[in-house]
């Protein structure tokens, strides 16, 4: 059989023009619905793409095809028909006459609670921004001050590029495309996320921040992130932000991996407040995320994530304990209100010898909502020595909310020392009258009571990262109590 | 500064004040006394606010306004201060943190921005100073892990830092030895002025020896049975609550 080569597939879509007057489509800003191999090899032919990677794509669909979306959660919704979906959007434009007069005075009130620059507002919204000599510095000091460094990141679509070698090693290697449901989807129709690579023994100076991406197109639907920590490296990764985000995708199927080589660090921090859906539980985004780390010999790797977005939440992200004396860390706020449905946790995969994992997760329900913590912890046999700490904690506010966890543990090596605290408490009407008798109003006391509820977690973030967040969980309570 | 007239109460269709009349001015210190669910401490919630109980009849003025709609904190915005009897705990949220909020809270309230750090900071020394406390204490989770004396002279604390017009202090005295007594008296009577009062609610008449009372009520079942000088809670003290019940027989 010859091999099947771009020119094939230009001429196959061309002849299929006709057929399902498709290809007149490819012109415009957005694919028509469904999914089948020629829109996976569309994708990849719009961002053209390396052959190799096209095939992946493709085996990825292939095995995609054969799965089965997972009922294990515990959530609830209809599920999404993955035929009904449009999987290619080019990045959103400006638009020149589109001012912030247009937008959502809700969503611009909000802003101004968080405390978000007009230019920020602006950008967000796909406002044309004034060009501020400033803001062009900056990126421009950053990408100077990162090369400098050797330090790589950039879109992943440039990376298939410019480092297919780093790509074409890693990519998959810690979620591989047929992982799961979600993630294989994502492996055959991802339309764009970051790529990181630091080299051997390189700190990198500054917190790497998706918002200060060079080239920064809308995320998308199906985001796709590879980091590379090199021996002895380091690196903090903010992803993220946490204005709300009201996008029109319904189904949003992210997939993130680390890989921390020998002696390398990784801290990835995470602030997610998509749109949870209105009051009555009406629309809202679907989160399915895989997030997965690889940690080598004395490697280490922490989850930080600060959850208040989203109707559903289906998220776990992991550490696999390869290397010997490899360290695990998860610290997570997870919150949910009004109909929200979150199930998150965390897998700790102990295989190497004296390997640690610390999980803290904290969840917070109101209104209607349903929380879950699931998480597992694995010590394989050859883990001697193994210790994990996990604690979960859940508070309830209300009477209509539930708090859930799932903790799943299984230990192969008795030199193993696993321990596991769990609490769950309630809002009192009498720690909210004390406030109230300090001349703390109900909201404010709320926040104060979450917020010293969640301090472990929210030490954990980077400090600019950390108000934010706190203001964050505020706004997600707004009205949850009363 | 507070009057209170015919005042009725009730919890669960259960009517626990039945017509209390109260007057303080300014400047005096007025101790409530009486044996166990009398209503003292439902008394001083009711002050404060706590919309657990329904009011039925009768008004709560302070400094002749009538703050018996007013939520809570806006009645603490007003000067109205109770020092709990169990106060709750609030983990992860430190002393001071929990004072900054509180004060800036109330600052907001009357349309003045946040307290500059620096004040706030010198603030904190100086009543902690007042009080005996060690600095470190304040970093801790409020009332977290706290001995019941600790948490006792951390609500003065917290009336020092917030300097109330009307201090409610709901049996401050339980849970201390003779030495937090004697601090948290102290306290209080330094905070004392001619533009302030206090009312001190309490079992036993150790805590009166150390603020000493203008006047001291006995509430029974509901009511002020009695009111009279410091003397008559060394009466009490003696004879107990029931020659009162005689009486009124």
């Amino acid at each position: 059989m010859s091999k099947y080569t771009e020119d094939d597939l230009k001429v196959e879509l061309e002849n299929k023009e006709y057929e399902y007057g498709f290809y007149t489509e490819l012109e415009s800003e957005t694919f028509p619905i469904g999914l089948n191999e020629d829109i996976v090899r569309a994708i990849s032919l719009k961002k053209e793409e390396p052959e190799w990677m096209t095939e992946w794509r493709l085996e990825a669909f292939r095995a995609w095809e054969e799965m089965i979306e997972p009922e294990w959660a515990n959530v609830h919704y209809t599920k999404p028909d993955f035929q009904a979906i449009s999987y290619y959007s080019a990045p959103k434009k400006v638009d020149p006459n589109k001012t912030l007069d247009d937008v959502d005075p809700e969503l611009l009130a909000m802003y101004k609670k968080l405390g978000i620059s007009v230019d920020e507002q602006k950008k967000m919204n796909n406002v044309a921004m004034d060009i501020v000599v400033d803001s062009v510095s900056v990126a421009t000091t950053f990408k100077k001050t990162l090369g400098e460094k050797g330090i790589i990141f950039m879109s992943i679509s440039e990376a298939i590029k410019e480092h297919p070698e780093l790509v074409r090693k890693y990519l998959g290697t810690v979620v591989p495309q047929k992982d799961n449901f979600y993630a294989a989807l994502n492996s055959a129709v991802f339309s764009d996320g970051s790529f990181c690579y630091i080299p051997k023994g390189v700190r990198c100076p500054m917190e790497l921040s998706t918002y200060f991406r060079i080239n920064q197109a809308g995320t998308g639907q199906f985001e796709r992130t590879l980091l590379i920590a090199d021996e002895g490296s380091y690196v903090s990764y903010l992803e993220g932000c946490t204005a709300p985000s009201r996008d029109e995708n319904q189904l949003h199927a992210a997939v993130v991996e680390l890989i921390a080589l020998d002696d390398a660090e990784i801290k990835y921090s995470t602030v997610q407040n998509w749109f949870p859906g209105n009051k009555e539980g009406k629309g809202g985004v679907y989160n399915f995320v895989t997030k997965r780390g690889l940690c080598e010999k004395n490697a280490k790797i922490s989850w930080t994530q600060v959850e208040t977005g989203s109707a559903i939440t289906w998220k776990y992200p992991s550490v696999i304990l390869k290397g010997d004396n490899s360290i695990g860390e998860f610290y997570s706020i997870a919150v949910t209100n009004n109909y929200q449905q979150a199930d998150t946790g965390t897998k700790m995969i102990h295989l190497g010898k004296n390997t640690k994992s610390t999980i803290i997760s904290k969840g917070i329900s109101a209104g209607k909502s349903q929380n879950s913590y699931r998480g597992l912890v694995q010590i394989s046999s050859r883990a001697e020595n193994a210790r994990n700490f996990s604690q979960c904690d859940s508070l309830l506010m209300g009477n209509e909310c539930g708090a859930h966890t799932f903790p799943y543990i299984e230990s192969k090596n008795t030199s193993s020392i696993i321990e596991h605290e769990a609490t769950t408490s309630k809002i009192g009407e009498d720690q909210v009258f004390y406030c109230n008798q300090r001349g703390i109003p109900t909201e404010k006391a709320i926040a104060l009571i979450v917020n010293g509820f969640s301090k472990e977690v929210l030490n954990k973030l980077p400090m600019e990262f950390a108000v934010e967040a706190q203001k964050l969980l505020e706004i997600s309570l707004e009205g949850s109590v009363g | 500064m507070l009057s209170i007239k015919n005042l009725h109460a009730s919890i669960e269709d259960k009517e626990i004040l039945k017509g209390i009349n109260l007057e303080v001015k300014a400047g005096e210190v007025h101790a409530i006394m009486g044996p166990n669910g009398a209503g003292k401490s439902t008394l001083a919630s009711i002050v404060a606010g706590n919309e657990n109980y329904e009011v039925s009849q009768g008004t709560i003025e302070l400094e002749g306004e009538d703050i018996s709609e007013l939520a809570p904190e806006e009645r603490a915005h007003k000067g109205v201060f109770l020092s709990f009897q169990y106060p709750v705990e609030i983990p992860g949220v430190s002393v001071t943190n929990f004072m900054r909020t509180a004060i800036n809270e109330s600052r907001k309230a009357k349309g003045l921005a946040d307290m500059p750090a620096n004040e706030m900071l010198k603030l904190i020394r100086e009543k902690s100073e007042l009080l005996e406390i060690d600095r470190k204490f304040l970093s801790r989770s409020l009332n977290q892990g706290f001995s019941g004396g600790e948490k006792k002279r951390n609500e003065i604390f917290q009336m020092a830092m917030l300097e109330p017009k009307l201090a409610i202090l709901d049996e401050t005295d339980s849970g201390l030895d003779i030495d937090a007594l004697r601090i948290v008296a102290n306290g209080v009577n330094k905070l004392k002025s001619k533009d302030n009062a206090v009312v001190v609610i309490t079992h036993y008449q150790r805590l009166l020896e150390y603020i000493v009372p203008d006047f001291v009520h006995v509430l029974m079942d509901g009511k002020i049975v009695k009111s009279g000088g410091k003397e008559l809670a060394l009466e009490l003290e003696e004879k107990g609550y029931d020659w009162i019940k005689a009486e009124l027989v």
